[in-house]
C-alpha cells in the first residue's frame, strides 16, 4: 500500500496518509549522534523540513536545539516511527534513537520497537 | 521538485475552493475524505481557515482581514455576534472564559473552535456586513496593514487608506494573483509616525515627496523583502523606487507578480520574498521590476519621513502606539483602548459596540499592537463614553506593563508552538504590575511574547523579546523561553539581541524585575532602553538579566502543547472532544 508522506504547515508536523503523526515541540533524546557535545543530547525539535521512508522506517530532517547547551541545527533522517502493516506507529521522543539507518543492524533495530 | 502544495494549489485554488467548503458543510466534517484532508486543509487556509492543533480535530480558527484595521459602523458588532453564535470551545480558558475574539497584530480578527458545518453561514452574515475572510491565510495577498488611524490623524501625510482599499480591491480575488509561491504581507503608511510597520513585511508602502516636472509630488517610497520569521529576521529593503499615489498599485501589481514567478517555489523554507531579495540585491530587484512588469519609467526613490517615525521607536518620550484619548483633524477624537494580548471577552465586545454606536460613529479601528481604536468621538461625548465600566479593564490609559504587552497564540491552538503564551502573559503583566516599578520617565515598555520561532507576536521589536523553548529544571523539562532585549522600529529599526537562552518560564518575571533595578541603577538622565541596550554588548546585557524565582506562580511549566487543550481538567491528548460534529458531539474513531 503506498504511503502518502509530508510535512506540512511549515513544519510543524509528519503527515502520514492525511493523519497527523508527529508534532513539533517535543524533545528527542539523540545519544548516538553527534548533535553537540552533549552526552546524550536532548534536542527540542522545533521544524520538520522532510520525511522520507526507509525500510519501514519513517525518518525526518529537522531543525532542533539542544536543551542543555543551545545547539542549534539539522538532523538528518530521524527515525520518528515504522510502518507496520501498513499504518504508522511512533517512537518514543524520549525513548533511545539512532540516526543512521545504514548503520542499524537486527540487534540495534530492537531498540526501535514503538513505545505504545 | 514541486510540492504537495503546489500540486495541491495547481489543481485547485483561490475562489474555487468556496464551492468545495459548501459541499463539505452541507455533509459534515466526515465528508472530507480522509486521505484529501491535508490537501483540503491547505486550501481552506485561503479561505481564512486554518484546522486547529493535533487533539482539536474538526475545529478550526477563523481569520476576518479588513484592510488597514477598519470596522466600519456595524461590522465589529457583527463579528462580535459571529464569535457569540459560532466560537465556543467545548471547555473555558481560566482567563478569559468561553468565547472571545482575539485581535492580531496584523490587523485582522481570529475566532477559534469554529465547525466547517456553520461555515456557510458565517460567510454569509460576514458579507451581509460587507466583510470577508478571504486570502486571510495561505499563499497569497494577505491582510493589507496600515496606519490604523489614517483619514483621522493629523500626522498625515498622504491618505493611506485610499491605497490600502485600492490594494484590497485590486488584489483579494484576483485571479492573477491568487496563488502566490508563499504568504504576501503588504504595509501601506501615510503618517510621519511609521505606524504601518512597513519595515518588518514583504512590501512596504511608506510616505514620501519627489520633485516631478518642477513641482513637488506627495506619494510613496517602496521597500521589499522584511518578516521576521525562522530566526531570519529582514528589514525591508529601499529598492529606490517612488510611486505615486495613481502608480502605487501598478508598482504593486508588478512586485508581486515578480515574486509569483521568481519566488522559490520548490522549497517552502526559502520561498518568502526577503530570500529572494538576499539573492538579487534590492537592485536587481527594481531592474527586473522595470524591465519585466513595469510599462512606464520608475521614478527613484523622493525624500522619505523616516527622521520622524516614533512608532515603537524606543525613545524615551513620543507616540509610539495609539492608546488614550487623540484629536481627529475634523475636530471629533479618537479613543486607543488597550487589549490585554489582543483578547476581548463578548459580553465586553457587545459593551464596546454599545458604548461606541450610543457616543461615536460605532467605528472600531484594530491595530498591529493588538488593539482598538474607536473613532470620531465628539469632545462632549468622551467622558460619557469612557464613563462605561468595561473601559477599566479596556483601558485608555492603562499601566505599561499591560500596554506593552503582545502575545500570539501559543499551545492552545497552534501547531507549531513550544508554549503557552497568551494565559501566561496576561499572568506575567498581572505580577509586573503588583511588583515592579518603571524607572522614571518610562512609560513605554514592550514584552512580546511568541510561542515559536515564527514570530507572530512580533518579538525582535519589543524593549523585551519572549520566544518560546524548553529546559530541564530539576530534572524535568520545562516550558522556557528565550529573552532578547532592545528591539524596535524608528527611523533606524533594530532586532532584538538574544542575551539569555533558555529561561524556565516561571523565573522570567524575575529576570524582568531584575533587568529593570539594573536598568534604573545604570542609566545616564533620561536614556530609554532601547538606547541603554544598544550601548552595551551582549554578554553585559545577559548579565543583567539574572534570572530568578519569585512569587509569581506558573500553572503551564508541563509539556501543554501534550494536552488536547491546555487548561481542561482531564487535558490528555486523547481525552478530548475532538473531532466532533456540528453539535458538538464526539466522532468515535474507528480504531
Ligand atoms: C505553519 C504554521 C504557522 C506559521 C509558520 C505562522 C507564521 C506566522 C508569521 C511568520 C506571522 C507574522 C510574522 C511576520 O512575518 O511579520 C504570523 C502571524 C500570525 N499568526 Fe501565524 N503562523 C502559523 C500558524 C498560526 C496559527 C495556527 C495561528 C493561530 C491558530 C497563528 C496565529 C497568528 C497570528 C495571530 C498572527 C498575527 C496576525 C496576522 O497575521 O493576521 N499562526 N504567523
Ligand atoms: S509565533 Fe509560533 S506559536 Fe505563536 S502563533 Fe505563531 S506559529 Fe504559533
Ligand atoms: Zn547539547
Amino acid at each position: 500500500m503506498a504511503i502518502a508522506l509530508r510535512t506540512l504547515d511549515d513544519g510543524a508536523w509528519i503527515s502520514v496518509n492525511d493523519s497527523r503523526e508527529v508534532g513539533v515541540s517535543d524533545i528527542w533524546a539523540l545519544p548516538t549522534r553527534e548533535f553537540c557535545s552533549c552526552e546524550t543530547p536532548h534536542v527540542l525539535l522545533e521544524a520538520y523540513s522532510a520525511v522520507h521512508v526507509s525500510d519501514h522506517r519513517v525518518l525526518a530532517d529537522a531543525v532542533g536545539m539542544c536543551i542543555e547547551c543551545g545547539t542549534r541545527d539539522s538532523i538528518d533522517s530521524l527515525p520518528v516511527g515504522r510502518i507496520v502493516d501498513g499504518e504508522f506507529k511512533p517512537y518514543e521522543p524520549a525513548g533511545v534513537q539512532s540516526t543512521i539507518p545504514d548503520a542499524v543492524d537486527g540487534a540495534a533495530r530492537s531498540s526501535f520497537e514503538p513505545v505504545e | 521538485m514541486p510540492t504537495d502544495v503546489e500540486e495541491w494549489k495547481d489543481e485547485v485554488y483561490g475562489t474555487d475552493i468556496r464551492d468545495h467548503i459548501e459541499r463539505f458543510a452541507e455533509d459534515g466534517w466526515e465528508s472530507i475524505p480522509e486521505d484529501e484532508r491535508d490537501a483540503w486543509f491547505e486550501r481552506f487556509k485561503w479561505y481564512g481557515l486554518y484546522h486547529q492543533r493535533a487533539g482539536q480535530e474538526s475545529y478550526f480558527m477563523m481569520r476576518i482581514g479588513p484592510p488597514s484595521g477598519v470596522l466600519e459602523p456595524g461590522q465589529f458588532r457583527r463579528i462580535v455576534e459571529i464569535a457569540d453564535e459560532y466560537a465556543r470551545g467545548p471547555v473555558a480558558n481560566p482567563e478569559f472564559g468561553n468565547g472571545w475574539l482575539d485581535v492580531t497584530t496584523r490587523q485582522a480578527v481570529q475566532l477559534h473552535w469554529i465547525r466547517i458545518e456553520d461555515v456557510p453561514d458565517i460567510f454569509d452574515e460576514l458579507e451581509d456586513a460587507g466583510l470577508s475572510t478571504v486570502q486571510a491565510c495561505g499563499d497569497s495577498w494577505r491582510n493589507i496593514v496600515g496606519c490604523p488611524v489614517a483619514g483621522k490623524d493629523k500626522h498625515e501625510h498622504v491618505d493611506a487608506n485610499e491605497l490600502a482599499y485600492e490594494l484590497h480591491d485590486t488584489f483579494k480575488q484576483n485571479e492573477a494573483h491568487s496563488n502566490l509561491p508563499r504568504k504576501w504581507k503588504v504595509s501601506v503608511t501615510g503618517c510621519d509616525e511609521g505606524c504601518g510597520q512597513g519595515d518588518i513585511n514583504d512590501l512596504a508602502f511608506e510616505p514620501a515627496e519627489k520633485e516631478m516636472d518642477g513641482e513637488t509630488v506627495t506619494g510613496y517610497n517602496v521597500r521589499v523583502g522584511g518578516g521576521l520569521a525562522r530566526n531570519e529576521p529582514r528589514f525591508a529593503k529601499n529598492i529606490d523606487v517612488f510611486a505615486t499615489p495613481e502608480q502605487a498599485v501598478e508598482v504593486a501589481g508588478g512586485l508581486s507578480k515578480l515574486f509569483r514567478d521568481h519566488g522559490d517555489r520548490d522549497n517552502r523554507y526559502n520561498a518568502r520574498i526577503k530570500f529572494l531579495v538576499d539573492e538579487w540585491g534590492p537592485e536587481k530587484v527594481r531592474e527586473t521590476l522595470q524591465d519585466e512588469y513595469i510599462d512606464f519609467e520608475l521614478e527613484t526613490a523622493g525624500e522619505d519621513l523616516r527622521h520622524s517615525y516614533s512608532y515603537n521607536a524606543g525613545d524615551a518620550d513620543g507616540k509610539h502606539d495609539h492608546v488614550g484619548v487623540h484629536e481627529q483633524v475634523d475636530g471629533n477624537n479618537y479613543i486607543g483602548l488597550n487589549v490585554l494580548v489582543g483578547r476581548l471577552g463578548i459580553d465586553d465586545a457587545y459593551e464596546i459596540a454599545d458604548a461606541a454606536e450610543e457616543h461615536a460613529s460605532g467605528e472600531v479601528r484594530l491595530t498591529q499592537r493588538q488593539n482598538i481604536i474607536l473613532t470620531d468621538v465628539p469632545d462632549g461625548e468622551v467622558d460619557a463614553l469612557l464613563d462605561n465600566e468595561v473601559f477599566d479593564e479596556y483601558s485608555p490609559d492603562p499601566h505599561p506593563f499591560r500596554r506593552g504587552s503582545i502575545a500570539c497564540t501559543g499551545t492552545e491552538f497552534c501547531s507549531l508552538s513550544i508554549v503557552e503564551t497568551k494565559n501566561r502573559q496576561v499572568r506575567f503583566s498581572r505580577w509586573l504590575v503588583e511588583n515592579v516599578d518603571l524607572p522614571a520617565g518610562v512609560e513605554d515598555f514592550h514584552i512580546h511574547l511568541s510561542g515559536c520561532t515564527a514570530s507572530c507576536a512580533q518579538p525582535q521589536i519589543a524593549d523585551v523579546s519572549l520566544r518560546g523553548m524548553k529546559t530541564r529544571k530539576d530534572g524535568e523539562p520545562v516550558e522556557a523561553l528565550d529573552i532578547g532585549l532592545g528591539g524596535g522600529l524608528g527611523e533606524n529599526p533594530r532586532f532584538a539581541s538574544w542575551v539569555a537562552d533558555r529561561v524556565p518560564a516561571d523565573e522570567v518575571p524575575g529576570a524582568i524585575e531584575n533587568l529593570l533595578e539594573n536598568f534604573a541603577d545604570r542609566r545616564t538622565d533620561g536614556e530609554s532602553f532601547r538606547e541603554f541596550v544598544a550601548d552595551r554588548d551582549d554578554e553585559e546585557l545577559a548579565d543583567l538579566v539574572e534570572p530568578e524565582e519569585t512569587s509569581y506562580e506558573d500553572p503551564y511549566m508541563h509539556n501543554t502543547k501534550q494536552t488536547w487543550y491546555p487548561y481542561a481538567e482531564d487535558d490528555g491528548l486523547d481525552e478530548g472532544p475532538a473531532p466532533a460534529r456540528a453539535d458538538g458531539t464526539p466522532i468515535p474513531s474507528d480504531d
